[in-house]
């Protein structure tokens, strides 16, 4: 078999990025202004703006640095300028940044006032830029690649057809040493022993089980009714899905037949254990989990969906399929490749994840998604509970 | 023949639909994916497209099959080629 290649931009740290962003990241709410000022006087770059960053503690304040420090680290990430209300916590974003080797500055308001701070953000973002409009593109290999997938909107199509399309082409990467990963904890409710026997080993399996657990309790202690309308949502209820276990084995359709899942990480946390299946703790929240994502290193995403979910995120593209006919007809412009045929039995289950690989390369040559193109740049911190 | 519903596994006693325009009365043809078989039914329910459809009588109280797996309990007794959802379908969990 022909060895897959693309064209992606190799990164000071070796890792292999599909877009080439210099990125304005706030460290908090506050900066979110002085962000989207520099975005504006500076073409080529992109702010990022979010709700959070002030007087969160504990695992949730660890949460906060993983997920920003991260999403700088994303080698879709040429050079990085942070902006914070103050030098403490803007430096040490700054600082993990700083480690992959890319060009990174901080930048902080208290005792500058917004205008000097953009200024000075300003010219350094200019010359970000300039430099990463002259990066190349170079010839890279299926292995440097590192592809997330979670599903949105999900239908029984979903379960049917574009679930088990991406399924397919992970059976087919996981041997060539690609980096991949799945999520959404309590969305495997009521699938969860399956989930757990498609662990590589009895300790992970322990550790995804104690992670599932734990979002359960979370969801008892909250819940007010059986989740109908939250999880499984609206648009899953109308779309034919009933009960959370249904949605379960659907969204467990994208792992596979085969792989076998080689660690839980943390919400945002970086794969450690080289190439393989991951699993990720996450919401199943669409925003929420591609940005946890994307901060965990991972450059291209996967996403089926039924009913028609628009998500895209600022920094990972974002690739659509479905398997609903209706929805590749009256969304054609959210939807990267129709697998509808699956459902007419015009093409199996090998095609089409021969289709949403080719796809997929050509999404990590340049070729935009769907959501790139309509602008959909989704950015959502997940904030595991009050702040002090 | 078009494939009207589809079938995951073969133990399972709810299949989906497929198209747009199920109406009571209409005879449908169904495709089992685990095992390629092909099977009928008649529709007594409209069931819209991504909607289940019950493949055989389930009792009040019966656990309901969808990929060979547990997907919820029956709340009401439910017909063979009815439609089955939230109205007669409740997940077990939270």
């Amino acid at each position: 078999m022909a060895r897959y290649e693309f064209y992606g931009y190799r990164r000071e740290n070796g890792r292999v990025g599909i877009r080439n962003h210099v990125i304005i990241l706030p460290l908090d709410d506050l900066s979110n202004a002085a962000a989207e000022a520099v975005a504006n006087n500076i073409k080529g770059t992109l702010a990022l703006p979010h709700a959070y960053g002030r007087l969160q503690f504990g695992e949730d304040l660890e949460l906060h640095f993983r997920t920003l420090i991260g999403t700088g680290c994303n080698p879709n990430v040429a050079a990085c300028v942070v902006i914070g209300i103050e030098p403490g916590w803007t430096g040490r974003v700054v600082e993990g940044i700083a480690a992959t080797g890319k060009p990174v500055a901080g930048f902080s308001i208290e005792t500058n006032g917004d205008i000097s701070t953009i200024a000075a953000a300003s010219r350094k973002a200019q010359e970000f830029v300039q430099g990463a409009t002259e990066k190349q593109r170079e010839r890279c290999f299926i292995e440097d690649l590192f592809v997330s997938a979670k599903c949105g909107e999900s239908d029984t199509t979903s379960g049917l057809g574009s679930c088990p399309t991406v399924g397919n082409l992970i059976d087919k990467l996981d041997p060539l040493h690609v980096t991949t990963c799945f999520g959404e904890t309590s969305e495997l409710t009521g699938a969860e022993v399956v989930c757990a026997s498609r662990a590589a080993s009895k300790q992970v399996a322990d550790k995804f089980m104690q992670v599932f657990n734990a979002y359960q309790e979370v969801i008892d202690r909250h819940k007010t009714s059986d989740l109908s309308e939250s999880q499984p949502t609206k648009g899953n209820i109308a779309g034919g899905l009933t009960t959370i276990e249904e949605k379960a084995f659907g969204n467990l359709q994208k792992i596979g037949k085969k792989a076998k899942f080689i660690d839980v990480l943390k919400p945002a946390e970086a794969p450690a254990k080289g190439p393989g299946l991951y699993y990720m703790d996450t919401s199943s929240a669409a925003a929420e989990c591609v940005t946890l994502q994307a901060a965990a290193g991972f450059v291209v995403h996967l996403f089926p969906t039924g009913q028609g979910n628009v998500i895209g995120n600022p920094i990972e593209p974002v690739i659509k399929l479905t398997a609903n006919p209706r929805t590749a007809r009256t969304m054609r412009e959210h939807i990267d490749l129709d697998v509808s045929g699956l459902l007419r039995r015009e093409m199996n289950l090998d095609e089409a994840g021969d289709r949403l690989i080719d796809i997929m390369l050509r999404t990590c040559n340049g070729r935009l998604t769907c959501a790139e193109a309509l602008g959909h740049r989704e950015f959502v911190m997940t904030k595991l509970y009050q702040s002090a | 023949m078009t494939t009207s519903f589809i079938v995951h596994d073969k133990a399972d006693t709810v299949g989906v639909v497929v198209v747009e325009d199920v109406q009571p009365g209409k005879d449908l043809t169904g495709w089992i994916m685990e095992t390629d078989e092909t099977i009928t039914l008649k529709s007594l329910d409209p069931v819209p497209l991504g909607h289940k459809i019950a493949l055989r009588d389930i009792k009040s109280g019966d656990t309901v099959l969808k990929y060979g797996h547990d997907v919820g309990r029956a709340v009401a007794d439910i017909g063979k080629g009815r439609h089955v959802h939230v109205h007669n379908l409740k997940t077990k969990r939270w």
